[in-house]
């Protein structure tokens, strides 16, 4: 069994459940246009992996097997209602921009993913602090892309000014395709080719290998 | 282990997780509810404002709230009415109960089924006159009805603006009713042409060659129900069920 600490800090680089697992994109890509959405979307996941995985470990021992993912399902999604009426209430602003992504945490891999592969074998303890880890993984990916999207699609971190845009009568020229979520691919795409080159042992190995060519080119043509 | 997947084991945990789960769920709801339904009405009179565009993001809203007057209007005789009380005023009490609703038949464009006989309008005034009037209105788009504000200059014919606050249509399709840059179109386009509403969303969008550009505003490209929708709420709200009596009486002096 792995350390606490390991528990905490391997899901956000060396097993990030994004970059490596490629799990939970959907919501990386629809909530990363700006990074005050982001950030609340982001603790909001983390409270919902930490205690969904505290929950279901804590009852373990009493699921029966035929039913687990259904037990699972409710536990997340009751959770997940609370976190949504808890937004509605305290950042009501917040909450209308986020909408139905709040509610499709429930759907989310990543919940889903730790509480039947990780808080299923596990003690309390070390599952809340595994999903805990799990969404700061989560969270590392979404920052990085919110931080991109946000500086170059409409110049500004945080709803602050840091690009002067064309509009407000400054010099930069926003990049609208950065406010659509297809860019959010491109960016998890780089931020994955970062990661394994340099962790190299993230590298998948090849499914397919085409050998060489046995004649040589000038026979072949 | 093993007689963890008994039947009476899996019911036992099946029944117990529901109740548990239930009861913590309708605790949040119900602890939270009171906050919620502060923060849908500061949302509200945040819309009215925005509507008319008056917000201004570095002022409380409740304290720009202070300059609307708010009254109540009998739709029937398109007059104020001083009958209810306007803090306790519940337009869609009104709109469901038979007592002080009509239903509406053939008239339902807006396809809101029955109409209330009160309505609540807002008033900004400037200098002791007249300045905006904001309207409620409400209609059916596509998968939703989409609730909002138009607001009326002082000749009660020029938009100063249309938002909406509740909807659940397509979101980056129907839900572009929300784009700031859409609603720009709205202020300066006129409701009436001799009376008859002759606003309404065309396909395509509108240009300086377009006859009666002033009537006219872009549709939605890819929600032409939702436009449809926006374009019936307005011919509805702005005509003889609607508003408009009420505004010939503002107009005349008699309201």
């Amino acid at each position: 069994m792995a350390t606490l600490k390991e528990a905490l800090t391997s899901p956000v680089f060396k097993n990030n459940p994004i970059a490596l697992q490629i799990l939970g994109i959907c919501s990386a890509l629809a909530v990363t246009s700006s990074l005050k959405v982001t950030l609340v979307m982001c603790i909001s996941v983390i409270l919902v992996t930490g205690f969904s995985n505290l929950a279901v470990s804590a009852i373990r021992n009493h699921i029966p097997s035929s039913i687990r993912i259904i037990v699972q399902m409710v536990i997340i999604a009751s959770l997940v209602i609370v976190v949504d009426q808890l937004l509605k209430a305290y950042a009501f602003a917040i909450s209308k921009q986020l909408s139905v992504f709040v509610g499709l945490i429930i759907t989310n891999c990543i919940v889903m993913g730790r509480a039947e592969g990780f808080a299923m074998k596990n003690p309390p303890l070390a599952s809340f602090i595994d999903g805990i880890g799990n969404g700061l993984g989560y969270s590392v990916v979404l920052f990085s892309v919110g931080f991109v999207r946000e500086l170059l699609g409409s110049g500004s971190l945080f709803g602050i000014d840091v690009l002067p845009t064309i509009n407000d009568g400054g010099w930069y020229v926003p990049n609208g395709l950065l406010l659509l979520p297809p860019s959010a691919f491109f960016l998890i795409g780089i931020f994955i080719w970062i990661l394994r080159a340099v962790q190299k042992d993230q590298v998948e190995k090849e499914e397919f290998k085409i050998t060489k060519n046995t004649r040589s080119v000038k026979e072949a043509f | 282990m093993a007689n963890n997947d008994s039947i009476q084991k899996t019911l036992l945990v099946a029944v117990t997780l529901c109740i548990v789960c239930a009861l913590f769920v309708s605790t949040a709801a119900v602890v939270l509810k009171p906050v919620q339904v502060a923060n849908k009405a500061l949302d509200r009179k945040a819309n009215i404002l925005a509507a008319a565009g008056l917000l201004d993001p570095e002022v409380s809203v409740e304290e720009q709230f202070k300059k609307v007057r708010t009254r109540i209007v009998d739709l029937e005789t398109g007059k104020f009415t001083d009958q209810f009380n306007v803090e306790t005023f519940e337009q869609s009490k009104i709109a469901k109960d038979p007592a002080t609703s009509v239903d509406l038949n053939e008239a339902d464009i807006a396809k809101i089924k029955r109409r209330e006989n009160f309505a609540t309008v807002y008033l900004v005034e400037k200098d002791g006159e007249l300045d905006k009037i904001i309207l409620p209105v409400r209609g059916a788009g596509l998968w939703s009805t989409l609730y909002g504000f138009l607001a009326l200059e002082n000749d009660l014919n020029t938009v100063a603006g249309l938002g909406f606050y509740e909807h659940g249509e397509t979101p980056g399709l129907g839900g572009e009713v929300d784009n700031p840059g859409w609603k720009a179109q709205w202020p300066g386009k006129e409701v009436y042409d001799d009376g008859e509403v002759e606003i309404q969303l065309i396909k395509g969008s509108v240009d300086a060659n377009t006859p009666e550009a002033e009537h006219k505003i872009d549709g939605l490209s890819g929600a032409t129900l939702t436009s449809r929708g926006v374009t019936n709420l307005l011919q509805f709200w702005m005509g003889e069920n609607g508003y408009k009596p009420f505004l010939k009486n503002l107009q005349s002096g008699e309201a």
